[in-house]
């Protein structure tokens, strides 16, 4: 990385962590949310670790990571959201008129889903742990959940990013929630994958990525050390990331179609 | 092509040329249908227009940021196509929309602005901190832009467009929506600019004022086409001379007013309580009239001298008024959210 | 009633149903969202029917299909209250205001276009069900029982909604609309009987009034009707109580100008 791309991105960056700090009304409901499910869910269904075959005798332990994709799922939204404002604004085109390169912009941006992801991960892990929540894998187990959290939620940013250049609408943008939150539902979001019993259901969770990223954090919370399922959860979050920010790219480029 | 050949533009180092250009969209008609201008160094040139008309494009082309249909332009002496970033190296821009940060500081856009542009983190404070000054917001430099009036962002969106001490600077209809004092203090620093600095500006408005005030000379667009170019006085003596007015103190007395300001020049409307003719010897007959009058004795209540305005000149080259033409902007909504996606045809 | 009432209630209504149905952004996601929870309630959690203790011979899919009723019920009425801010913060509601003679008509208005999309919604989620096998074993009579539940709760939910919507007369209000509404719907038994709650949310479920909706409601598709006084007295008294709090609303409308 050269001198200049990399003061262009490490300002971008700080724009982007300034922007996401001065935005409570983003970051509040990322937190309280996930945390309000949580609750609400593991109280609800904490009697089905009762069905045999369930993995763990705490539900709170395997709905923990439903906060991590939860959070992801605000990523995909903020960071989508200001970008798509800054199109709508103008901001992108006083920004197209500097020399800055695509790649420092979507870099940059991609700095304030770190942070959000890191203040997200950190919360929902330690609330979670101090209600009594299990992680077998100890204290390397903590900094993986928080380096997967991190992942997810830089690779989910992208997609973000790539609606707000696709659309240029900050309400297009807002419209991704719902779809993502089908991705969520028809996971093994509530119940492990041999629990489901309707058919289309289990077929449906059994190909959808969201189950093999909750099962990466979940293997780490109930089972301890598995390198194959946390391997697959990096791998699916890197998958999404690239393909998010070639499509970010790509996008980035039909928007900004300075000479 | 080298720098050095490319800085041989017809308009110089510090000029724009615009040949032939032309930008379709998919729907609609041409918003520039094949407009020439120039622009010499350090010189202001107005561009005038009611909304719709094509400025907003155009300078979106001559900022690279819209590649054009047809024809080509040069700005700093560079191809807008061919060399886009040496285009914008040289340019500063202040776009219609005051683009801004609500949740960033006058001093964090600053920051930005110049790294942006590659400064040295020495050069970023000091240029920061002294445009920040020049445009009066150093007391407002540590407060987020959300809370700004509609005049202090305008006057952050000008330094910033200056944070690379570009050459020449476009503004977009800078002065849209301000308040009278605003907007006097933003006509003062583009005028110190020009004058002090020698940066060529290139300025839409759809305020025949601010043009008359401010531009060095004007180009009239209307439905994509040039259709007036000239300095305000000359445009003004191009599509008539003044008009003379006298009202007499005795209402009996206005046929005789009237036969009397007839040898001057050809009756002319609008005088509801005495005579108007336009003055056939320019600005220089007033003296003779008022001399004659006074030699036959007719006693004036007022007398008055209307200069021909810009509207005239727009009303003459398009058969309309241009506040009259303001009401297209409904009819052109489609076309300046296609400006925004930028779509090529 | 008066004939302005009338006549104000019915333009407003036929207004926003108009909306409703011609704007694919409003009616896309009011029919597509319960269907969605519905799929996911039903379908992904149905071994939760096999847990020791759960007691619901009708089964899972009828005991899902009447959460996702109420809370469709209760989420139709939230949904009036955006488009009762939105009319308000772009000046059609001071259209209304000027035109109404009896303003009461206005809030009428909006509340009989919520009930009629909720009807909407209902009917697509009540065929989605049955194609899906769900059992019904209660009677028609049950089964009115159990609508009509269903509409109270929607007319309740639009009461409040036009109450924060009529004050805050900014879109800006929406997550104080939702936010009440969608807190109070989960601390219910959602998943699982009452008896099979736990802890906190037991206590919490055990004085909250979704709760006596839920349980009546499916009393009432397994045709075996539990504590329909109580539901019905929620369903009458919280109409009457937020139909004060969104008069209040309209009050401060009127204030405003």
């Amino acid at each position: 990385m050269t001198h200049e791309l990399g003061t262009q991105v490490g300002q971008l960056a700080r724009r982007s962590v300034i922007r996401t700090l001065r935005q409570p009304a983003q970051i509040v409901p990322s937190l309280i949310f996930p945390l309000f499910l949580l609750a609400v869910n593991s109280g609800g269904l904490k009697s089905v670790t009762n069905l045999p075959g369930f993995p763990t005798d705490s539900y709170l332990t395997f709905a923990l990571a439903i906060t991590f994709m939860q959070g992801a799922l605000f990523s995909v939204i903020n960071s989508g959201t200001d970008l798509a404002r800054d199109i709508e604004t103008g901001f992108l085109n006083r920004m197209a008129l500097t020399p800055l390169r695509g790649s420092a912009l979507l870099s940059g941006l991609l700095a304030g889903s770190l942070l959000l992801g890191l203040m997200q991960a950190l919360a929902y892990l330690i609330i979670g742990l101090a209600f009594g929540a299990e992680l077998v894998a100890g204290v390397g187990g903590f900094f993986v959940i928080i380096a997967l959290s991190v992942s997810v939620t830089v690779a989910f940013g992208t997609i973000g990013m790539f609606a707000a250049l696709r659309t240029g609408s900050g309400e297009a943008v807002q419209g991704l929630f719902p779809v993502f939150f089908v991705f969520l539902f028809l996971s093994s979001m509530a119940l492990p994958l041999n629990l489901i019993q309707t058919d289309w259901f289990h077929t449906v969770a059994s190909i959808n990525p969201v189950s093999y990223l909750l099962q990466a954090f979940r293997s780490l919370l109930i089972e301890g050390w598995e390198p194959s399922k946390i391997a697959l959860g990096f791998g699916i979050a890197l998958g999404i990331g690239t393909l998010g920010m070639l499509a970010a790219s790509s996008a980035l480029k039909s928007r900004l179609v300075r000479t | 092509m080298n720098a050095e050949n490319s800085t041989k533009g017809t308009a110089g180092t510090d000029g724009i040329e615009a040949i032939g250009l032309v930008r379709e969209f998919k729907k609609g008609p041409r918003a520039v249908d094949g407009i020439d201008l120039r622009v010499e160094p350090g010189e202001i040139y107005g561009f005038l227009g009611p909304n719709g008309a094509g400025k907003s494009t155009t300078v979106l082309m001559l900022t690279t940021l819209l590649p054009p249909t047809a024809g080509t332009a040069r700005v700093a002496g560079f191809d807008i196509v061919k060399e886009g970033p040496r285009v914008r190296s040289a340019i500063g821009a202040a776009l219609q929309e005051a683009a801004l940060d609500p949740l960033l500081t006058g001093t964090e856009h600053m920051r930005l602005q110049t790294s942006l542009h590659g400064l040295g983190k020495a050069e970023r404070e000091r240029r920061g901190g002294e445009l920040l000054e020049r445009v009066g917001l150093t007391r407002a430099a540590d407060r987020k832009v959300g809370g700004y009036s509609g005049g202090m962002k305008r006057r952050l969106d000008l330094a910033l467009a200056l944070a690379h001490e570009p050459r020449i600077l476009f503004l977009d209809e800078p002065t849209t929506g301000l308040d009278i004092q605003s907007r006097t203090a933003l006509w003062e620093e583009v005028a110190r600019l020009a004058a002090e600095d020698g940066v060529t500006v290139f300025l839409t408005t759809q305020y025949l004022e601010e043009a008359d005030v401010l531009a060095d000379r004007v180009g009239i667009i209307d439905h994509g086409n040039i259709v007036a170019e000239g300095t305000p006085t000359e445009l003004k003596a191009e599509i008539g001379r003044p008009t003379v007015e006298a009202v007499p103190c005795n209402p009996e007395e206005r046929e005789h007013t009237a036969a009397v300001l007839a040898r001057f020049g050809e009756p002319a409307d609008g005088a509801a309580k005495g005579a108007a003719v336009l003055l056939s010897g320019g600005d220089a007959g007033l003296a003779e009239v008022v001399r004659a009058l006074d030699s036959e004795g007719i006693k004036i209540e007022t007398l008055q001298l209307h200069a021909p305005s810009l509207d005239d000149v727009f009303l003459a080259k398009t058969g309309r008024s241009l506040e009259g033409a303001e009401e297209a902007v409904e009819e052109t909504e489609d076309e300046r959210a296609e400006v925004g996606a930028a779509e090529p045809a | 009633m008066s004939a302005d009432f009338r006549n104000i209630a019915r333009a407003v209504a036929w207004r926003s149903v108009h909306n409703f149905l011609t704007n694919k952004a409003l009616l896309i996601p009011a029919l597509i969202f319960p269907l969605f929870f519905f799929a996911s309630f039903a379908g992904g959690l149905s071994a939760v029917s096999n847990v020791p203790g759960f007691d619901f011979p009708t089964g899972y899919t009828a005991f899902q299909y009447v959460f996702v009723l109420m809370q469709s019920a209760a989420f139709g009425g939230v949904f009036t209250g955006f488009g009762i801010a939105r009319d308000f913060e772009s000046g059609f509601g001071r259209r209304y205001l000027l035109a109404a003679t009896d303003r009461r008509g206005i809030i009428a208005g909006y509340g009989i276009a919520a009930l009629l999309r909720a009807f909407v919604t209902w009917a697509v989620l009540t065929a989605v069900a049955l194609v899906a096998g769900m059992q019904i074993d209660g009677s028609p009579i049950d089964l009115v029982g159990m609508y009509t539940l269903a509409i109270l709760v929607n007319i309740t939910a639009t009461l409040w909604a036009a109450g924060v919507a009529l004050r805050v007369r900014s879109i800006q209000g929406g997550p104080l609309m939702q936010l009440p509404i969608f807190l109070i719907l989960f601390v219910a038994p959602v998943y699982v009987p009452l008896s099979l709650l736990s802890g906190w949310i037991h206590a919490v479920a055990s004085v909250n009034p979704v709760t006596a909706l839920l349980e009546a409601g499916r009393g009432f598709i397994s045709g075996e009707p539990t504590v329909i006084g109580l539901a019905f007295a929620l369903g009458i008294i919280l109409p009457i109580l937020f139909a004060l709090w969104s008069r209040g609303g309209l009050r401060r409308a009127e204030a405003a100008g």
